[in-house]
């Protein structure tokens, strides 16, 4: 499954001339990316732009029809199913918020808990006390501490997202791929969760796909634009705004 | 509230009444059997004995389809397959005891395959005189198969209505081998007129109150094994796949490997069930294996309530109860009623007759952390 590559500077995750194709129709069309370790990333772009595509192709969830997918520069992502890729350390928050409704916010954050994940381990292990800790802190940290006997399926929109990045820092992958974390969050809140990406950048890699332009000014970070499954353009969010392609497909309309 | 580091099996209300009813109904039952006088008004029949330990059997049955249904989302309408290879498994011992008590008094070959001509015992009927050896397949054999099928069935990502065709498949296919006669399991006519059981009679009064009691040891043994399973981590990870099976894989968690565990332990359950009805209805044929039979079993389950454990085993034995009592009153109409109980219950009573009674959030999982009303400004600055 290794294999030794010979690429420059090391990244966290590339993709090269990635094309996604359904029954014809390109979502990505020959995308190529590059995350450096502990880089922060915003992705922006028009609805059907692909960017949901582009994180389904980095967890397993859809094989590219063509190109290339690495982890580390050595794990080749398209060998690897939904389960391996996230035990490799890759997290993914989804654009409509999952969490599994019967379980309180509690075993919710549980489940998502790092460690072993096998069948014999699940049935025979409960939780040692310094990972129910850990799990007390990240509640708070999202400030979900009072909800932990609620079930999620009892969350507002705004809570089921703040659930997930809980599950997500619980998983503690090294890289988090975050898809429009914002909707259905307060000013207050929106505000909150660009401040914990940008803590949680450095030491891990954040992908995050966001349409909320404040949101993504407030990461302050690396912005790449996708169009028709393509790299319109990357660099700062004052760079890409200034840029005309950008401008004529996006943020002019 | 404590955070609880170990499961507890018996931690509800709801278990602890369902245990202690079933050990009581265990003691009970013999001794109004055995101990009283058949002239008292207390006396039990034995027609009565073994008919409660057939009813037991069937709600560990349930039992079995709950854990798969109610907590993985598998819903298996091919799970009378199961408790009828446990139930032949029963068969094929109880046919060698037999021995030359036989119409044709033949010492090895059963009367059946005397009346084939046939002129020796198949390789797989071998063993099946030791009483350990035939307990050990009524659970190898069902287990052996829900292994290959789920193996198949899970790694292929088959879900839904679709894996509830293929189950149904599967138990047709079964019944259609069964009936053959050169299977050599005795044809339509399937496996009867045993004798006895580990050298005691079956006609005789204690052996029916035994197998009784040792269905209701079977009930609740399996019911705390389900609940030990359903309590622990891994339960909780059973009804994240029920819910959102994808996002279960997201989180790293290989969904076909928790669906195999399940539904294994669930066949070898249900083998079991089968293994100890046999002795108590005295035959077991290919009629066990109709998908009709499999389907019988969901509607036990939702009726009684699915996804409590103990919702399974109260539809069963009130189903089971009904059933007897239409069959003998009005026949024609049963299999109309059981449809009809069916619609009714999953329109109005989704969460079936236990589901009904208890409205509160079954207490099933560990408890989390007790809430600090600081806690949420404390986020605030965490998040900072
Ligand atoms: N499984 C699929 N089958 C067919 N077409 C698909 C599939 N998944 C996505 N698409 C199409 O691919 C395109 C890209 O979809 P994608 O969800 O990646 O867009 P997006 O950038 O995330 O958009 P949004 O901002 O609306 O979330 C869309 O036109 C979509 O209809
Ligand atoms: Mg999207």
């Amino acid at each position: 499954m290794i294999e030794a590559r010979h690429h420059l500077p090391t990244n966290i995750l590339y993709l090269d001339g990635v094309t996604v194709s359904f029954d014809g129709f390109k979502a990505l069309r020959e995308l190529s990316l590059a995350i450096a370790p502990g880089e922060l990333r915003a992705i922006i772009g028009p609805n059907g732009a692909g960017k949901t595509t582009f994180m389904d192709v980095v967890t397993g969830k859809v094989r590219p029809t063509e190109g290339e997918v690495f982890f580390h520069d050595t794990v080749d992502l398209t060998r690897h199913d939904e389960a391996e890729i996230a035990r490799l350390g890759i997290g993914r928050k989804f654009q409509k918020p999952t969490v599994i409704d019967s379980l309180t916010v509690w075993e919710n954050l549980e489940l998502a808990c790092a460690g072993e994940r096998g069948v014999f381990t699940t049935l025979m292990h409960p939780r040692s006390a310094g990972e129910r800790e850990r799990m007390a802190e990240i509640l708070e940290r999202v400030g979900l501490a009072e909800a932990a006997g609620r079930p999620g399926g009892a969350l507002s929109h705004g809570q089921k997202q703040w659930l997930e990045i809980g599950m997500l820092l619980a998983q503690s992958p090294e890289l988090l791929l975050i898809d429009e974390p914002a909707a259905g969050m307060t000013d207050h809140e929106t505000e909150l969760t660009a401040q914990l990406l940008r803590e949680i950048s450095g030491e891990r890699s954040v992908v995050v796909v966001e349409h909320d332009m404040v949101f993504v000014k407030a990461l302050d970070c690396r912005v790449t634009v996708l169009h028709e499954g393509h790299t319109l353009a990357e660099g700062t969010l004052e760079h890409v705004q200034a840029d005309e392609r950008v401008i004529e497909v996006y943020l002019g309309r | 509230m404590a955070i609880s580091s170990q499961p507890k099996l018996l931690s509800d209300a709801a278990s602890r009444w369902l245990v202690g009813t079933i050990a009581l109904v265990l003691v009970v039952v013999p001794v109004l059997n055995l101990l009283v006088p058949a002239d008292s008004a207390l006396h039990l029949s034995s027609y009565w004995v073994s008919l409660l330990g057939k009813y037991l059997c069937l709600a560990l049955l349930a039992l079995a389809l709950d854990l798969v249904w109610g907590y993985a989302g598998i819903l298996s309408l091919g799970h009378g397959a199961f408790f009828a290879l446990g139930g032949y498994a029963m068969g094929m011992y109880l046919m060698r005891q037999i021995g030359e008590r036989g119409v044709y008094g033949n010492p090895v070959l059963p009367d059946f395959m005397v009346f084939l001509d046939w002129q020796e015992l198949p390789w797989y009927w071998y063993g099946f005189d030791d009483f350990l050896f035939a307990a050990l397949m009524v659970v190898l054999v069902p287990g052996a198969l829900a292994f290959a099928f789920g193996w198949f069935a899970f790694r292929s990502r088959v879900t839904g209505v679709y894996l509830s065709i293929i189950t149904q498949a599967l138990t047709f296919a079964l019944m259609l081998a069964f009936f053959r006669n050169d299977m050599g399991f005795g044809g339509n006519n399937g496996l009867t007129d045993f004798k006895d059981i580990l050298g005691f009679s079956l006609a005789a009064e204690g052996t029916k109150s035994a197998l009784f009691v040792a269905s209701g040891v079977a009930l609740i043994g399996g019911y705390l094994l389900c609940r030990r399973v359903v309590t622990s981590r891994l339960g909780r990870v059973l009804v994240a796949v029920r819910e959102a099976e994808s996002r279960t894989r997201f989180l790293g968690y290989r969904v076909e490997h928790y669906k195999l565990f399940v539904f294994v332990l669930s066949a070898m359950l249900a083998g079991i069930a089968g293994a100890l009805y046999v002795p108590q209805v005295g035959i077991i044929n290919p009629g066990e294996f109709a998908p009709l039979v499999s389907i019988e079993i969901v509607v036990w389950v939702a009726v009684g309530g699915r996804g409590y454990l103990y919702g399974a085993i109260v539809g069963a034995l009130l189903v089971n109860y009904g059933k007897t009592w239409f069959t003998g009153a009005f026949p024609e109409i049963w299999l109309f009623l059981l449809g009809g109980l069916f619609v009714v219950s999953t329109l109005f009573l989704p969460r079936g007759v236990v589901g009904l009674l208890q409205r509160r959030r079954s207490s099933h999982q560990p408890s989390p952390p007790s809430p600090s009303p600081q806690a949420a400004a404390q986020a605030e600055e965490g998040a900072r």
